[in-house]
């Protein structure tokens, strides 16, 4: 019995958890879609997430893409298919690292950010003050971020695309000798719409998770700095874990047949 | 009676867990008149507070703002309702992401649909009424002295004319000349508004300037209620030991001897 019941509420507290989770998204998306609406706010959000993450993300899917043609070229040189390069180069950026690397830069940037910003103002009140001066927290704090993770991670990952092929063509042409043009012509042909659209599909659902995330861990912050922090750190892993998981079950909708 | 009675509490009950913090708790607010609740920390003056306002769920019990009983109110009549609130925070609560001025032009932007400028008018106005100056308008939240922030709160808790103004703890964290500013400006403020108050404190200075009527709450019930003239001749032991802060007496504090 006494290990029977540890388990047994570990379960069942994974199982409230879902729960609540659900029920936040349901109330978040259902406020976000009424007035009164902030556009203020979620142009700010939006500078907040798009503009500011670009250095961060830039950086990452430059060097993703200058890996990638190294790694490719040493593996594949192995059976003389290095013309393959621009082809694994832009697949790979497109479809899966592209949005899972931005998808994993954002959570950390912007997920923990959310998470201690909505965090501080719970346990300091503020919260608390927007509804007792007739504002709905749901509509005023946690509808904008949705809004702009929704809207500008497809942004910042089509820009991430773009730059990870051109850490590709960089690595390609200027160590390992390929033909500028050829390159680029290799890599345009190759490319096909729904290998991109897939990446950007996915980019919306991971800054929606990102944002979820942050603010439900943020929302229900409790204890002080201390509840603050863990809500930081649950917001990051856990938004990570579901960025990874959804990526595989949107891949799946979109690939497998 | 109970047309006069803006506030009037029966049977609250709130539990956290297995800890019972409201225990069949009654109170009534006369129309107009500002009551003051007493009591040691943890005795659950706060969630006295927020269940009325309607920050908290109360597990039982009924709570009637102007004849109309509010705990069973769908979230749309809950916010029409929530017009006629205001609250001071004990820590402040101010917006730190807001200009003083937009912390208390909040209400009347965001809840009235004042437009910018008219708001604007309106908070430096509220601001001045409080003692402070158009510059701090423009400043920030963090940029304030505890004091200062109480004051900026305490207009922002006033900006929408509300007809019941709630007061946590207002002085808490206050030395004891800005203490007594802030209980001045609020008795002024609540006269001057004529609107109906409900403070809670510990601080016994507090409770003789603002308050009409005092209570006090003990064990999750109000244990007594009367003029606050009168705190100093209650004839109830609680009330005695704790107006004269004694450490010993009918409340014991839970505290493990060394």
């Amino acid at each position: 019995m006494p290990l029977l019941q540890p388990l047994g509420r570990t379960f069942l507290d994974g199982l409230s958890a879902i729960g609540r989770l659900s029920l936040f998204t349901l109330r978040a998306v259902l406020l976000a879609l009424r007035p009164p609406y902030y556009p203020r706010l979620i142009v700010r959000q939006m500078i907040e997430i798009g503009y500011y993450s670009l250095p961060v993300v830039g950086m990452t899917a430059v060097f993703t893409g200058m890996v990638l043609a190294l790694q490719t070229y040493t593996g594949f040189a192995r059976f003389n298919a290095e013309t393959a390069i621009p082809n694994v180069v832009v697949l790979s950026i497109c479809r899966e690292l592209g949005p899972v690397m931005a998808g994993l830069m954002v959570a950390g940037r912007i997920g923990a950010a959310m998470a201690a910003e909505l965090g501080t103002m719970r346990v300091t009140e503020q919260i608390d003050a927007l509804t007792t001066l007739s504002t709905n927290p749901y509509k005023y704090l946690i509808a904008p971020r949705l809004i702009a993770g929704l809207t500008m991670l497809p942004i910042l990952v089509g820009t991430a695309d773009v730059i990870g092929v051109l850490g590709g063509y960089l690595v390609s042409v200027y160590k390992l000798g390929f033909n500028p043009g050829s390159y680029i012509k290799n890599t345009v042909d190759f490319v096909q719409f729904l290998d991109v659209f897939s990446g950007l599909v996915k980019a919306g659902v991971f800054g929606f998770i990102v944002a979820l995330m942050g603010c439900y861990h943020g929302f229900h912050s409790r204890g002080g700095a201390q509840g603050v922090g863990k809500a930081t750190t649950n917001a990051v892993v856990s938004a990570s874990i579901l960025i990874l998981i959804s990526n595989y079950i949107v891949t799946e909708l979109f690939f497998s047949r | 009676m109970s047309s006069d009675l803006k506030i009037k509490v029966r049977g609250l009950c709130k539990a956290f867990g297995r800890k019972v913090v409201l225990n069949n708790l009654d109170l009534d607010v006369p129309k107009g008149e500002s009551l003051v609740v007493i009591g040691g920390s943890g005795t659950g003056k706060s969630v006295l507070i927020k269940c009325i306002i309607g920050l908290m769920k109360p597990d039982k019990g009924s709570i009637e703002i102007d004849g109309n009983e509010v705990t069973r109110m769908s979230s749309g009549e809950r916010e029409e309702i929530m017009h006629k609130f205001g609250m001071l925070f004990q820590g402040g609560a101010l917006f730190d992401s807001l200009p003083v001025w937009e912390n208390v032009a909040f209400g009347l932007i965001a809840g009235r649909g004042f437009n910018r400028a008219e708001a604007k008018e309106i908070a430096l106005r509220k601001l001045a009424a409080v003692g402070l100056g158009p510059d701090v308008a423009m400043l920030y939240p963090a940029e304030l002295s505890g004091g200062m922030q109480k004051r900026v709160s305490l207009a922002r808790a006033i900006a929408t004319e509300p007809e019941i103004i709630f007061f946590d703890e207002p002085t808490t964290g206050l030395d004891p000349i800005m203490s007594q500013v802030i209980n001045e400006l609020i008795k002024q403020c609540v006269d001057d508004l004529g609107a109906t108050a409900l403070s809670i404190t510990h601080d016994m200075h507090s409770l003789r300037v603002i308050g009409d009527g005092a209570a006090m709450i003990y064990d999750g019930r109000i244990i007594w209620t009367g003029p606050a003239q009168d705190i100093d001749n209650s004839g109830n032991p609680h009330v005695e030991q704790f107006v004269q802060g004694r450490a010993d007496g009918p409340i014991k504090m839970p505290v493990r001897p060394l």
